[in-house]
C-alpha cells in the first residue's frame, strides 16, 4: 500500500451524512428533504439539498439528495464541499416512498450492502405498464422484497401509506417517523417533533403520522404485503357443500367451494348442482390418471364457476342494490357522520343486452318487430346514469334484478349453457389425447369475460384460438395455445394474436394441402 | 396565479447588508440582480428559472421601491429583445429561460444585441436543462455564446460563488461592452445554501431618465458598414477587455495541490461532482483541499490564454472535464496549447463520455483513469467486497420488476378527455398524422394514449403539419391533426402556426388547448388566462385571435369533460367540406391550479357549515372483470389496480383511489367506448340541508324495506328453499 494513500485516507476526519430520497410527485418528497435540512441546521449542521423535478412533477418519480456535515468539525476558514448528487455505493440512508422506487434505488446504485440504510414503505404504486395490462400486469412484489433485503445493509419497510391515510396525513411524515424510529441519524426525536413543529403546516396530523412510523420503525417491523381483502363469505349452503366434500377431491374444495357460492349468488342451489354435475367428469377423469394435483379439474372448476356467472344486465342490477354494496361504497369513500351521499350508475345497456335478457319470447318479440326494435335502439344509443340512492332508479333496478326468476328462460342463458356445454366437451376432448393442451384450453375460457366491447373482443379472440386447437399436434401444441392466450391480452387491438394467429393458419393449410 | 404562492420567498429578497440569505440557487440569483441594480427583468418561464420569474412576479412592492421593471415576456426572443435597453443607456437589465430552447427562440435578438454591443451590464441567465430530468433535447448553451460571442459563466455550484458571478457578470459585461450569458443546471438552480446578502441598489440612471433624454448611435445598430465595425470591435477591442477583467478580478480559480506533473481544468459548475470523485479516491478532503491541482472555470468562453498555460507548462498532462459535446473548450484548449508548442498530454473525452450528465459514477471512473493513467501508485487496490455478490443478487431479482415511470397527465387534467376522443375517433375514421407541439399535452405520446409523431418546437405543431397540404385532385382522404397548447400559441402558434395555415390555404385540423394557464412551466398567467388579473392583461379569447388572423372554422368547446361533444367536434373537424384550417379551442381549467385555488375555499365552506358537495368515482370491484379498459382510455393516477376480491378472479380489479377529484372523465369514457357498468359517482353532501335530510328519510324507507327483501331472497335462495 502506498503511504501517501494510506496517509491522505486517514487523515479525513469525518465525511458528510448522504441521503436520498426517492417520491413521486404529490407524496411530499420536497416537503420531507426541507425537514431534514432544517432539522440538521438547527442541530448542529450544515445541510445542502437539491432535487431534479421538472416535468417529474407530473406523476413522475423525484430524486432529492440531501447531505449533512456537523459543523464541530468545520475548521475556521473552512467550508465543507457537499455533492450535489448521489455517487453509487457511497449513500448512507434511502428513503422510498413506495417498492417500485426502492427497486430503483437499488438499481441505481445507491443501496449498497455495506453502507446503505433503506427505509421503503411497501405499499405499491402502480405503474402505467402495469396498470394497462389487459389482465394481470404488476409484477412480483417479493422479487422487490427480496431485492430490497440482498441490497441493504438495513432495511426497514412497512405499509407507511396506509399509516399516512390513517393518521389523516402524507407519507412523508410516516417516513420521517420512521428515520427518526431506526435511529439512523445524530438527532434525537425531539429533534424531528420540533422541526414539525416549527413548519407550522398540519402539525397534529404530520406529528400522529411521526408517531406511527417512529413506532412501527422502532422494532424493524416487516410487515408482508398487504393481505388480499377477502369479503365475507355468503352464508354457506350446507348440503351442496357437503355433496363437494363427498365427491371432490380435498385439494379441490377450497375452490370448488367458492365456485358454488358464486353460482348461488348469481342464481340458485339448482344452478350449482348443475355446476356439481359438470365438474364431476373432470374429477374422475384425473382421478383415473392417478393425477394427485387434479390439475385439471381445478382449473375447469375455477373457470366454470366464473362461466357460469356471466355478467348479464340482471347480475350488474343484482350486485348494485345490495346493501352491502352501498355501505362498502361509503366506507371507500370516506363518508363520515353528518354526510349524506347519492351514488349515480353509469350505464350503458345496448338493445342486445336487453333482449338476452327478458323472457325468451318477449327477446324474439322485440327483434322481430321493427318499429319496437328500432325505438330501443335509439332510447339505448347513449349511456345512461342511474341514482341508485333515488327511489325511481332504485326500483328500476330493483325490478331488473327481479328478472332473475326468470333468467332460464331468457336467450342470453340459453346462448350461454349451449357454449359452456361446448367448451367442457372440447376440453374433455382435449385431455384424453393430451392433458397439458386441455388444462391451457380450459384457462383460455378467461378470455371470456367483461361486457360490451369487452366482452366480444374476448369472445373472438376465444374463438379464434379455439379454432386452431384441434389442428395443433406435439409437445408444443400447449405452449402455442398459452402464448396465443398471453397474446389476446397484450393489446385490445388483436395486433399481437394476428401476429402469431396468421402463421399458424398458413402452416397448418400448408400441411393439410401436403 | 402560479402553481404556488412565493410570497414567503420574497421575504428573503428584502434582506439587508450582513443578514444571512438561505434558500435555493435561483432565489440566491434572484436577489443577487437586486443587490447589482438592475433596472429591468424579463424572461419567459421554463424549468429550472421558472422560480426567478415566479418569485419577482410576486414581488411587486420591493421591485416598485427599486424602481425596477419586471415582466413575464411573451417569448425568450421577446427577452433578449428587452436587452436593447441596455445598448445605450448605462442601464443593467437580466432577462431569463430554459437552455437550449430559449435561446434557440432568443438567437436573433441575441445575435443582434452582442453586435452593436451594450452600455449597461446585460445579463442572459440561462437554466441549463441537460441531463437527467430534462425535457429538451440535449444541446449545449455554449454553442450560442461563442457565435454570437456572449461570454459564458458557470459558476461553481455554491450560492456565495453563484452571487459573486452575478454581480461579476455585470461588471463585466460594462467593462468589455458584451452581453454575459450566466448558465445553471437544474441541480444548481435547485440546490440549497447561504450567503451573507448586501443591500439593494436602485439605480443611479433610470429608465425614465432613458425615456425622457433618448439617445441614438448609429454605430450601435447592425446595418452596414457598422456591422463590420462591430466584429472588428468585438475582436480587437471588446475580447481583450474581457480577458484582461476576467484575470484581474480573479474570476477563474486556481487550487493548488501536491501533484503537480498533472492537473484539472473544468467548468466551475462539475467542481462539486469532480471534487466529490476526487474524496472517493482518497486524493482530496471534505473541504476541497486536493492533492491534484485544479483550474476552475467559472468563465468558460472566453478562455484567457495565460491562465490556461500558467496552469498547463510543466505539467504531464492535464484532463479537462466538460460536460456535453461538442467539447468546444478540450477543441480550444488543444489549439493553444499546440500554438504555444507545449507538449502537456490533454485528456477529456478520450476518458469521459462524449455525451450525458457528468454524474458522480462517470467522474469516478474517468477521473479514476486519469489518475490511473499518471498515478498508478496512488490507486488503492479495490478492497475486496463481500456485498458484490449480494448486489448482484439484489439486481437479479429486480430484472424487469422496475418500470419507468414516465411523465403523465395529472388527476382530473382536462387535456386527457381530449386525447380519450382522439382515440376513440381513431376507432371510427382511422389513424391520423398527429403533429404534436411543447406542453403537458405532449405526454399524448406515451401511453396510455401513444398519440402524436413529431414534437418541432413551442408553438410549431400547426407549422410542423404544413407540408401535408395537398390540393386538387391528389387530394388525401385525410388531414393532419395538430395540437398546441395556450402557452405555445401565445408564445408563437397565432402567426408560426395557425396565421401560415390561414395564408397557405391550409385544410388541417388544429387543437388549441386552453386550459388558462402555461400550465407545463408551473401555471403562469398568459394573455387568455381566464380570470382578471389586477396588473397584466388577460382574458383575450383565443377563438378572436385565430378569427383576427382570418380562420374562418373555429369550434371552442368550454368543457373538455364532454366527451361526447369533444368527438363529434372532431369527427366533423376531420370530414367538414369548409376550405381553410378548423380551429378546435378546447377550454377547462387546468386541475392542478384549479384544485389549489378552490380546496381551500371548499375546505373552509364546509367548517363554516355552508352545504358543499364533493363528487368522486369509484368502480364496484364486484362487476369489475380486470380488462382495464378504462385506464388504457384515461390513464388517470387516481385509477389504479387492486386485489380482486373474487378468489375465482386473478386479475386485479381497477380502482378509483382518494385523490379523485370527480372531473367525470372515466364515467364519460364507460359511457362513450361501452366499457361496464362498474363506474359510479358518490356526491357527498357536507352539512346537508333540511330538504336533503327530508329526501334522505323517504328514501331510506323505501329503499331500506326492498333492500331487506331482496337480502331475504337472496338468503333464502342460498339456504334452498
Amino acid at each position: 500500500m502506498n503511504p501517501h494513500a494510506s496517509q491522505s485516507a486517514t487523515s479525513i476526519p469525518v465525511r458528510s451524512i448522504r441521503i436520498a430520497i426517492l417520491a413521486m410527485g404529490g407524496e411530499g418528497g420536497g416537503v420531507l428533504a426541507n425537514w431534514l435540512i432544517d432539522m440538521a441546521r438547527a442541530h448542529g449542521y450544515t445541510a445542502q439539498m437539491t432535487s431534479v423535478p421538472g416535468v417529474a412533477q407530473r406523476t413522475g418519480a423525484t430524486i432529492y439528495y440531501i447531505e449533512m456535515f456537523p459543523v464541530a468539525h468545520i475548521g475556521a476558514g473552512q467550508q465543507p464541499v457537499l455533492a450535489l448528487m448521489p455517487v453509487p455505493g457511497d449513500v448512507d440512508i434511502v428513503l422510498a416512498s413506495e417498492l417500485m422506487e426502492a427497486g430503483r434505488a437499488i438499481q441505481r446504485g445507491f443501496v449498497t450492502p455495506d453502507r446503505t440504510s433503506l427505509i421503503a414503505s411497501s405499499h405499491r404504486v402502480f405503474s402505467m405498464t402495469e396498470r394497462i395490462a389487459m389482465a394481470d400486469g404488476r409484477v412480483d412484489e417479493q422479487a422487490l422484497l427480496t431485492a430490497c433485503r440482498t441490497a441493504a445493509n438495513r432495511f426497514i419497510s412497512f405499509d407507511m401509506m396506509r399509516m399516512a391515510e390513517q393518521s389523516g396525513s402524507v407519507i412523508s411524515a410516516v417516513m420521517f417517523g420512521a428515520l427518526s424510529g431506526a435511529g439512523l441519524l445524530p438527532f434525537d426525536r425531539q429533534a424531528y417533533e420540533d422541526t414539525i413543529r416549527e413548519g407550522g403546516i398540519g402539525v397534529q396530523a404530520s406529528l400522529r403520522a411521526f408517531n406511527a412510523g417512529f413506532s412501527a420503525a422502532s422494532g424493524d417491523l416487516i410487515t408482508p404485503p398487504s393481505e388480499l381483502a377477502r369479503p365475507a363469505k355468503p352464508t354457506p349452503f350446507e348440503a351442496l357443500h357437503r355433496q363437494s366434500r363427498e365427491q371432490f377431491p380435498l385439494q379441490a374444495q377450497e375452490l370448488i367451494g367458492a365456485g358454488i357460492d358464486q353460482c348461488l349468488d348469481w342464481q340458485d342451489p339448482a344452478y350449482a348442482r348443475l355446476y356439481l354435475e359438470r365438474l364431476q367428469p373432470f374429477a374422475a377423469f384425473d382421478q383415473a390418471r392417478g393425477d394427485s394435483a387434479y390439475t385439471l379439474l381445478l382449473e375447469v372448476a375455477r373457470q366454470l364457476a366464473l362461466t357460469m356467472s356471466y355478467e348479464d344486465t340482471i347480475r350488474v342490477a343484482d350486485l348494485k342494490i345490495r346493501s352491502s354494496r352501498f355501505e362498502r361504497v361509503a366506507e371507500e369513500v370516506g363518508l363520515k357522520d353528518g354526510q349524506l351521499m347519492e351514488i349515480r350508475e353509469y350505464l350503458h345497456p345496448r338493445l342486445q343486452e336487453i333482449v338476452e335478457t327478458l323472457p325468451a319470447f318477449l327477446g324474439r318479440f322485440i327483434v322481430t318487430t321493427g318499429w319496437l326494435k328500432s325505438l330501443i335502439e335509439r332510447l339505448t344509443s347513449e349511456g345512461k346514469t342511474v341514482e341508485t340512492t333515488s327511489i325511481r332508479g332504485f326500483v328500476m333496478l330493483y325490478l331488473v334484478a327481479s328478472l332473475r326468476r326468470w333468467r332460464r328462460s331468457n336467450l342470453r342463458y340459453a346462448y350461454e349453457q349451449k357454449t359452456i356445454q361446448h367448451w367442457l366437451d372440447q376440453v374433455m376432448e382435449t385431455a384424453k389425447r393430451d392433458y397439458g393442451l386441455a388444462i391451457e384450453l380450459a384457462e383460455l375460457r378467461g378470455l371470456v369475460k367483461g361486457y360490451g366491447d369487452t366482452h366480444a373482443r374476448g369472445t373472438d379472440n376465444f374463438n379464434r384460438i379455439c379454432a386452431i386447437i384441434p389442428e395443433l399436434e406435439g409437445p408444443q401444441a400447449s405452449q402455442t395455445v398459452m402464448a396465443l392466450r398471453k397474446a389476446a391480452n397484450a393489446d385490445d387491438t388483436g395486433k399481437a394474436l394476428d401476429a402469431l394467429l396468421i402463421p399458424l393458419h398458413k402452416q397448418y393449410h400448408h400441411q393439410e394441402r401436403t | 396565479m402560479a402553481e404556488r404562492s412565493f410570497k414567503e420567498e420574497v421575504k428573503s429578497l428584502r434582506l439587508g447588508a450582513g443578514e444571512e440569505f438561505h434558500g435555493e440557487g435561483i432565489l440566491a440569483i434572484t436577489k443577487a440582480l437586486l443587490e447589482s441594480g438592475v433596472s429591468y427583468v424579463g424572461g419567459y418561464q421554463g424549468a429550472p428559472i421558472s422560480h426567478l420569474m415566479d418569485v419577482l412576479a410576486d414581488a411587486e412592492d420591493v421591485l416598485n421601491s427599486l424602481d425596477v421593471h419586471f415582466e413575464s415576456s411573451a417569448s425568450e426572443a421577446t427577452a433578449a429583445a428587452m436587452l436593447a435597453a441596455s445598448v445605450n443607456y448605462p442601464l443593467r437589465g437580466a432577462v431569463t429561460f430554459k437552455s437550449t430552447v430559449g435561446t434557440n427562440v432568443a438567437s436573433d435578438a441575441l445575435a443582434n444585441l452582442a453586435s452593436g454591443g451594450v452600455t449597461g451590464g446585460a445579463l442572459i441567465i440561462v437554466g441549463e436543462d441537460y441531463g437527467e430530468g430534462s425535457s429538451i433535447m440535449q444541446e449545449r448553451s455554449h454553442a450560442f455564446a461563442m457565435k454570437s460571442q456572449i461570454w459564458l459563466m458557470d459558476p461553481r455550484p455554491n450560492l456565495p460563488k453563484i452571487v459573486d458571478c452575478v454581480r461579476k457578470g455585470f461588471e463585466l459585461s460594462e467593462a468589455s461592452n458584451t452581453p454575459v450569458m450566466l448558465e445553471v443546471r437544474i441541480r444548481t438552480c435547485h440546490v440549497t445554501g447561504q450567503f451573507t446578502a448586501s443591500d439593494n441598489i436602485r439605480s443611479a440612471f433610470t429608465l425614465k431618465d432613458a425615456l425622457e433624454n433618448p439617445v441614438r448611435d448609429t454605430n450601435r445598430i447592425v446595418l452596414p458598414p457598422a456591422s463590420y465595425l462591430h466584429e472588428k470591435e468585438k475582436l480587437e477591442v471588446r475580447w481583450p477587455a474581457a480577458t484582461q477583467f476576467i484575470r484581474d478580478h480573479k474570476l477563474n480559480e486556481f487550487f493548488d495541490g501536491d501533484l503537480n506533473d498533472i492537473g484539472i481544468v473544468m467548468q466551475g459548475g462539475m467542481y462539486n461532482t469532480t471534487l466529490r470523485a476526487l474524496e472517493l479516491a482518497g486524493l482530496a478532503d471534505p473541504f476541497g483541499n486536493t492533492r491534484v491541482p485544479l483550474y476552475v472555470l467559472n468563465v468558460t468562453y472566453p478562455l484567457v490564454d495565460e491562465e490556461l498555460i500558467g496552469f498547463t507548462a510543466g505539467k504531464k498532462a492535464i484532463m479537462i472535464v466538460e460536460e456535453g459535446a461538442p467539447e468546444y473548450i478540450e477543441q480550444t484548449v488543444a489549439t493553444l496549447l499546440r500554438r504555444a508548442d507545449i507538449q502537456t498530454k490533454i485528456h477529456g473525452k478520450d476518458m469521459l463520455p462524449m455525451g450525458g450528465e457528468y454524474t458522480g459514477l462517470v467522474l469516478k471512473a474517468g477521473v479514476g483513469q486519469f489518475i490511473q493513467t499518471y498515478h498508478p501508485e496512488l490507486v488503492a487496490a479495490a478492497p475486496l467486497n463481500s456485498g458484490d455478490n449480494r448486489l448482484k443478487s439484489a439486481l437479479a431479482a429486480l430484472d424487469g420488476q422496475v418500470h419507468g415511470r414516465p411523465p403523465s397527465f395529472c388527476t382530473g387534467c382536462p387535456e386527457r378527455p381530449i386525447f380519450t376522443a382522439m382515440k376513440l375517433v381513431e376507432r371510427e375514421l382511422g389513424a391520423h398524422h398527429v403533429a404534436c407541439d411543447i406542453g403537458c399535452h405532449l405526454f399524448s405520446i406515451l401511453p396510455p394514449f401513444n398519440i402524436g409523431s413529431t414534437t418541432m418546437g413551442y408553438g410549431l405543431g400547426g407549422a410542423s403539419a404544413s407540408a401535408f397540404n395537398i390540393k386538387g385532385e391528389n387530394k388525401a382522404s385525410k388531414r393532419a391533426i395538430s395540437i398546441m397548447g395556450d402557452g405555445g400559441f401565445w408564445h408563437n402558434g397565432l402567426l408560426s402556426s395557425v396565421g401560415n395555415a390561414v395564408f397557405n390555404k391550409s385544410d388541417n385540423v388544429m387543437i388549441i388547448v386552453d386550459n388558462g394557464y402555461s400550465a407545463a412551466t408551473g401555471g403562469q398567467d398568459i394573455l387568455s388566462s381566464h380570470h382578471k388579473h389586477d396588473t397584466r392583461s388577460t382574458q383575450n379569447s383565443i377563438e378572436k385571435a385565430v378569427r383576427g388572423v382570418g380562420v374562418e372554422w373555429v369550434h371552442t368547446l368550454t368543457r373538455t369533460y364532454d366527451l361526447k361533444a369533444m368527438i363529434r367536434t372532431l369527427k366533423e373537424a376531420l370530414t367538414s367540406t369548409e376550405p381553410g384550417p378548423k380551429v378546435i379551442v378546447a377550454q377547462s381549467e387546468c386541475m392542478l391550479n384549479k384544485q389549489r385555488r378552490e380546496r381551500p375555499l371548499l375546505n373552509k365552506a364546509i367548517q363554516d357549515g355552508k352545504r358543499v358537495v364533493r363528487d368522486r368515482f369509484g368502480v364496484d370491484p364486484d362487476t369489475c372483470t380486470g380488462d382495464h379498459s378504462c385506464i388504457r382510455l384515461s390513464g388517470c393516477p387516481s385509477l389504479t389496480l387492486a386485489p380482486n376480491p373474487n378468489p375465482l378472479r386473478r386479475e386485479p380489479v381497477t380502482k378509483v383511489i382518494n385523490s379523485c377529484v370527480g372531473c367525470g372523465h372515466c364515467g364519460e369514457v364507460s359511457h362513450a367506448a361501452v366499457l361496464c357498468p362498474s363506474f359510479y359517482k358518490a356526491s357527498i353532501i357536507n352539512n346537508p340541508d333540511r330538504n336533503d335530510t327530508r329526501k334522505q328519510k323517504w328514501r331510506q324507507r323505501v329503499i331500506g324495506f326492498l333492500q331487506r327483501r331482496h337480502a331475504r331472497t337472496l338468503a333464502s335462495n342460498a339456504a334452498g328453499h
